[in-house]
């Protein structure tokens, strides 16, 4: 740690969690959608390879879990943020028992694990975005106040504001960051809205990157020793439009993933894995 | 005279900045001044107002000056008192200083005194002095206190005449060039000491001056105030305690009336600290609540019952501690930090809390060294609120990587990284929100944060906050409407008990002035009227104090930490030896510039009134006609100003509800009807066009060039509504207004003619915008009026694959307001944030980029509409008289709507202007004189094409293009000076002067803020400029709203522009639209070739 909220998108691990056969017919959807297991795991290697070969980055990979079939995204089950890990407490109470798993690799990794034991509180790592310089924590039906309360707490450095979320699962369902102080933003009116919210809240001055497609603004950024600025992000096939937008992103080194199946099951890119930068810089 | 006073005070003021800092040198300082001042004096003879007058209201500087100087006079034949360095300066001045105004002379001790706050007492003063003047009865008294006074000044200027005289040589080098003031002030520092003595008793007797000041609030009187009373009084000295913040305890003797300056520079000066603006002092009050001891008011009127025991700490915490000068202020900053951080009230994380720890102990005992330091050597720090072992080997761990790091280093690391936290110079409250439910209000650097628990549910920038006022234990603040907003709102907080809410607010007012404007908020005139807390910021703001600081040019002061005793070696060089020369000086220099706001900000207003008015009344524009009714008049308008904007606007609004279907279908008609010829007129070559311009502006060529392919307006229309309270119901639409306003305009356009080429529409708008604001507007108090100016910019490129066409809309609102926010009882009070000014420019050119990239993301242009746009162009830019007419008799055909009679509005709000008995008039009045005496040429200037040429299709009112004359003159005149780039300015400058014309008062304002807002819609992008200016007391708000629509031809631009004016109506529902310009842009393929 150079300093305080240096290094934005600096990652060494990633935490990972392979897919359960279960998914395809009980993983919580909101479109109603059939999914094809089978190319769920190949997107799914196709993640983490690029986040292993290409990127560099260590990957644990923690086994499925038949009982839970949304154990893949395990975004939701913590958020961190240097060297403080907060394991959460999913508002989806089949998804609960998911940090267990994911508790114990993060402790094994070293980092300092809160827990969210307030059982009033919900909070799902999906309405967590992390700007660099603040959190935005989305109230949606995964995530209550007092989850964000707590996140709030856990990690004190950071403001932390509160954006309703409205008409998407999670609060990075229509955005996310796309380079440190640019926020990709979904064209919808709810991702609109819910931009403004947060620029209204920040001190802070983002760019925005505005996609066509919402979904297209789930993306990822790392900022990697030797690769620079690193974007993993829709293909083509999935939303031509938005992917034209990413393109324009010369200084990017641009990383299309595919994410076609597991988005029937409202999945994002940057569900699948939980990101961690473990060189302690200080 | 507004116009020289304005300015002038502003230079003085600067290298009064910088003699300030010197310090202990203010006596010599003093005297300088005077000679110049007397100078200036001998200019005013007229001027010299009745005492009395003087003493009802204070006109801002030259007119105080002015008032002081009538009230010199006749302190000259009842001493002056109130400073004994004054008197030193007056006998040596004697033969002169007869002829000085008083204020010189108080300028020199207020200097002494109250350095930093200077500028902030007068306003107050006058502030009291409307509320004192009930108590005036002590007045008289203190005239004749005064007599004696000034036999005791005599003597005590006998007395240090010896020493001074170098001194005053000296002193007067730094007055009038202030940039010298340091290299002088290490001179003096030598002298300084010799006259330390003197000082102290200077200050004694200043502070009893000011005490008695305040009491009589008459300004002038109390310059003629001699300190000598007080000398001959037995001084009750009391003892204040005041906690450092290295946890020592540092006592003085303050005179028992003695204000919260004294002690407080005495606390600075035993620092050591130059940049003690961001510092305070606080107490707690007997509910344990902590208060900050306000420097204008004196310390027992505060602490009231409880003891006089003080903490030392920081008030304004630097976003940006890095800029901060001196090392010895970092370190005190860092004290402050770390208290906060032990204590709690700085949250921050375990990895936080050790890494800022391990500065701390890097910065306190240098080097780890592990013989030296065991595990136990940091038991005496306290890193966090709840410390633990594993923390402090935390702290330890990353000590031993700091090796090597100066202690000024670790200090600036602790900073950089303290600075992030969230909690970062946010000052809490508890409170409950409408709804009862506990919240906390955080007042930042930023704005107003609204914590609910832990989380930040809201937050209000200072630029979103229209209005700040609390009314018993509730705190209100007013939000500008957003873009999908139609109405402003207010949103009220409930607090524990008043004394709360008042201390929200003031700690609102001041932070906000503090970080957001350039200076501070000028006491209003119209606080006669009003009855409540006339608190204001009285010190020097962020930007001030930078300024200061960058002029501070002593060697790194050496200082101790405590905690270690360690010697501080800043980077720059090895501690100074002369510490105590050096505080002194410091704290003198700081007093100087203060005093010198003070002067300004005291200056009676009623002396400027009675002289100007016929003078500016007949020459200058009628605005200020409207502003000065009769006086009794007037202060039932200010009133209403204050309190009733609100009401004000609303009738408004009903005017234009009443109008708006049949406007905004006129507008559209007229609009489309425009386009429509624009798209029929053969294209002319384009240099034929320019050259036209050319022709008209100086500046053509440059503007070519930067034009390149871009193509100007096709039309402008002005959609000036204007309402004035009492005109409101007047308001027609003229016909011919607009050709009036032209025959009168033109003759002066030539002069100024800025160039106002119409090519980048934009960037020039933009610019031109900023820099009316910058300069500073004047603001007619009762005059509320919003420009809209709708630029419709339609790019076409032909040959491009992709053509686009954009319209750009700019839509300004003016409001005028009156300052007086403060209001009613001491129960409520209001304050009505105003932008900030400086930053607007680079903001504006951020800002303009990033549309263009938004555009490009969001829409990619369709197949481009080519349009042809020769004619169109010249109608807004002034250059150009001819083209403007011709552009004019276009729009005139398509508008039914006729445009604005200038001369009707100036002529009936002349009568007015000269009959205002009243204090609040004398202020308008001085606004008059001065632009009279100063620059009648500017007023010519005005760009009275640009209002020709675009017509106006609401109700316009000639009042409004006269003032909007004045305006644009002076903005041009400015823009001209100060602006690098000429070719955009001008056009922008055409806008502006139609947008300035509801200013009218032709004395150059002062830019108190600006801001930008950009936000975007699908097609459009709206550049929203807010600026606020103070003249004479009175605020304006201009809102100007440049709308880009950009598209291609397959968008309804009619429809997108009506919607964008009406939208600009909804959001602005308490202000009135004075203008609506459309351009549009269309990049022709035929240019690019």
């Amino acid at each position: 740690m150079a300093g305080l909220m240096s290094g934005f998108g600096c990652f060494t691990h990633a935490v990972m969690r392979a897919a359960p056969r279960s998914l395809a017919r009980d993983a919580l959807r909101s479109g109603g959608q059939e999914v094809d297991l089978l190319k769920v795991q190949e997107e799914h290697e196709e993640y983490a390879s690029v986040l292993k070969h290409r990127l560099g980055l260590e990957v644990l990979e923690l086994p499925a879990d038949e009982a839970m079939p949304d154990c893949v995204f395990v975004e939701d089950a913590a958020v961190v943020c240097g060297d403080t890990a907060l394991v959460s407490r999913p508002g989806a109470p089949s998804r609960r028992r998911e940090t267990e798993a994911m508790k114990s690799a993060l402790t094994e990794l070293g980092l300092n694990v809160v827990e969210m034991t307030d059982e009033s509180a919900t909070l799902e790592g999906g309405d967590v975005l992390f700007t660099g310089r603040e959190f935005f924590v989305g109230l949606s039906k995964r995530t209550n106040q007092r989850g964000a309360e707590i996140l709030a707490d856990t990690f004190k450095d950071y403001a932390v504001s509160t954006v309703p979320v409205q008409g998407a699962l999670h609060l990075k369902s229509f955005c996310s960051m796309a380079g440190p102080g640019l926020i990709a933003i979904g064209s919808s009116e709810a991702a609109q809205k819910a931009l403004k919210i947060m620029q209204q809240m920040s001190d802070h001055k983002y760019d925005k990157l505005t996609l066509p497609d919402d979904s297209a603004a789930n993306c990822i950024y790392m900022n990697l020793p030797g690769k620079g600025d690193v974007l993993l992000h829709c293909t083509p096939e999935e939303f031509p439009e938005s992917a034209k937008v990413f393109e324009k992103l010369k200084d990017h080194m641009l990383i299309p993933v595919t994410n076609q199946e597991k988005a029937k099951v409202d999945g994002g890119l940057t569900c699948c894995s939980v990101l961690i930068n473990k060189k302690k810089n200080i | 005279m507004a116009v020289l006073s304005s300015g002038r005070p502003l230079v003085l003021r600067v290298p009064g900045v910088m003699t300030t800092e010197v310090g202990s040198e203010t006596d010599v300082k003093k005297e300088p001044e005077k000679v110049p001042e007397v100078q200036q004096h001998t200019e005013q003879p007229d001027k010299p107002a009745d005492s009395t007058a003087s003493a009802s209201s204070d006109p801002p500087q030259e007119e105080s000056r002015s008032a002081e100087a009538g009230s010199d006079q006749e302190a000259t034949a009842s001493p002056e008192p109130s400073s004994p360095p004054a008197a030193g300066g007056q006998k040596k001045d004697k033969g002169i200083s007869r002829f000085l105004p008083p204020w010189l002379k108080r300028q020199k001790s207020q200097s002494q005194d109250k350095p930093g706050e200077s500028a902030a007492p007068p306003k107050q003063e006058s502030e009291e002095v409307v509320k004192e003047d009930q108590e005036e009865t002590s007045q008289p008294k203190e005239q004749e206190e005064d007599g004696g006074g000034a036999e005791h000044s005599e003597e005590v200027k006998e007395a240090r005449e010896e020493v001074q005289p170098e001194e005053k040589e000296k002193d007067e080098e730094k007055s009038i060039g202030s940039a010298d003031t340091q290299p002088v002030r290490e001179e003096k520092e030598g002298e300084s000491e010799v006259k330390e003595s003197d000082e102290k008793e200077e200050n004694e007797e200043e502070k009893k001056e000011e005490e008695e000041k305040e009491e009589q609030q008459v300004v002038q009187q109390e310059a003629s105030v001699p300190s000598t009373l007080k000398l001959n009084k037995k001084m009750k000295m009391v003892v204040c305690h005041v906690t450092l913040l290295d946890g020592s305890q540092f006592s003085c003797e303050v005179e028992k009336r003695a204000k919260g300056q004294y002690l407080f520079f005495q606390v600075c000066d035993h620092l050591n600290l130059l940049e003690k603006d961001y510092f305070g002092l606080s107490f707690k009050d007997n509910a344990e609540q902590r208060c900050w001891l306000d420097p204008t008011k004196e310390i027992k009127r505060q602490t009231r019952n409880s003891q006089w025991q003080f903490s030392f700490s920081v008030k304004f915490y630097p976003p940006d501690p890095s800029q901060l000068t001196e090392d010895i202020t970092r370190y005190l900053l860092c004290l402050q930090l770390r208290q906060d951080i032990a204590s709690g009230r700085l949250p921050c994380s375990f990895v936080t809390h050790a890494l800022l720890g391990s500065y701390t102990l890097q910065a306190e005992l240098g080097d780890h060294d592990p013989e030296e330091h065991r595990l136990d050597y940091i038991s005496d720090f306290q890193f966090a609120p709840n410390q633990t072992k594993e923390l402090e080997e935390k702290v330890v761990e990353l000590h031993k990587s700091h090796r090597g790091m100066t202690p000024a280093q670790a200090d600036a690391q602790f900073l950089e990284n303290a600075k992030k936290l969230s909690m970062y110079g946010v000052d809490l409250h508890h409170a409950k929100d409408s709804e009862g439910v506990d919240i906390m209000l955080g007042v930042c650097a930023n704005g107003l944060l609204i914590y609910k628990d832990r989380l930040r549910i809201n937050r209000f920038a200072w630029p979103k906050i229209l209005k700040i006022s609390y009314k018993r234990s509730n705190f209100y603040i007013k939000i500008r409407p957003g873009e999908a907003e139609q109405f402003e709102s207010t949103v009220g907080f409930k607090l524990p008990n008043h004394k709360a809410a008042k201390r929200v607010w003031k700690v609102c007012v001041e932070h906000h002035t503090f970080f957001r404007l350039v200076s501070p908020e000028q006491p209003t005139k119209t606080k006669f009227l009003t009855l409540g807390s006339k608190f204001r910021y009285s010190g020097r703001t962020q930007a001030q104090t930078r300024q200061a600081s960058s002029l501070i040019d002593r060697p790194a002061p050496y200082f101790q930490r405590t905690s270690s005793k360690r010697i501080s070696r800043s980077l720059d060089g090895a501690p100074v030896v002369n510490v105590s020369d050096y505080s002194q000086a410091a704290g003198a220099g700081e007093n100087g510039p203060a005093l010198e706001l003070n002067s300004d900000s005291k200056s009676p207003q009623v002396e400027v009134v009675e002289k100007p008015n016929a003078d500016a009344a007949t020459s200058i524009a009628s605005e200020t006609a409207f502003e000065t009714d009769d006086a009794s008049e007037r202060k039932s308008k200010l009133r209403v100003q204050g309190e009733n904007i609100y009401v004000r606007h609303s009738n408004l609004m009903l005017e234009d509800l009443d109008k708006t279907q049949e406007d905004v279908l006129k507008h559209q008609a007229s609009i489309s009807e425009l386009k429509r010829s624009f798209m029929e007129a053969t294209p002319e070559p384009r240099p034929s066009q320019w050259d036209k311009r050319l022709t008209g502006s100086p500046a053509t060529s440059l503007r070519l060039q930067a034009q390149g392919s871009l193509e100007e307006e096709l039309t402008s229309l002005f959609l000036s509504k204007a309402c004035f309270s009492g005109l409101a119901g007047s308001c027609s639409t003229a016909a011919a207004p607009a050709e009036a306003s032209q025959g009168s305009a033109q003759p002066e356009v030539p002069q100024k003619s800025p160039p106002h080429p119409g090519t980048d529409s934009r960037d020039a708008s933009q610019s031109t915008e900023v820099k009316p604001e910058v300069n500073g507007q004047p603001e007619v108090v009762e005059v509320v009026e919003e420009t809209v100016v709708i630029e419709e910019v339609v790019k076409a490129k032909p040959k491009s694959p992709v053509p686009e066409a954009s319209f750009t809309i700019e839509t300004e609102v003016k409001e005028e307001r009156s300052l007086s926010s403060d209001s009613e009882s001491e129960e409520e009070a209001e304050y009505h944030a105003q932008p900030p000014s400086t930053s607007v420019s680079v903001q504006q050119i951020k800002e303009e980029p990033e549309e263009e990239q938004e555009a490009v993301l969001t829409q990619q242009a369709p197949p481009p509409a080519i349009e042809s746009q020769p004619s169109a162009e010249a109608a807004e830019p002034e250059p150009a008289a001819e083209e403007e007419k011709a552009a004019q008799p276009r729009e005139e055909e398509h508008t039914d709507e006729p445009p604005l009679t200038p001369d009707e509005a100036p002529n009936g709000h002349a009568p007015q202007h000269q009959a205002p008995p009243t204090p609040q008039t004398a202020a308008a009045e001085e606004e008059e004189p001065l632009i009279v005496n100063g620059s009648a040429s500017r007023l010519e200037t005005d760009h009275l094409p640009q209002v020709i040429c675009c017509s106006e299709p609401p109700v316009v009112k000639t009042e409004m293009v006269t003032i909007s004359d004045t305006f644009a003159a002076q903005k041009t005149e400015i823009s001209t000076k100060e602006v690098p780039i000429v070719h955009t300015e001008t056009k922008t400058i055409t806008y502006e002067a139609a947008q300035l014309d509801g200013n009218g008062d032709g004395e150059p304002g002062v830019l108190m803020t600006a801001q930008t807002i950009t936000s975007e819609s699908l097609c459009t992008t709206t550049t929203t400029h807010i600026t606020k200016t103070l003249k004479g007391g009175l605020s304006e708000t201009r809102i100007e709203k440049r709308i880009v629509i950009t598209g291609d031809s397959d968008i309804d631009h009619d429809q997108a522009l009506a919607q964008a004016i009406k939208e600009a109506k909804e959001q602005h529902p308490d202000m009135s639209v004075t203008r609506v310009v459309v351009h549009k842009e269309t990049e022709l393929a035929e240019d690019d070739d």
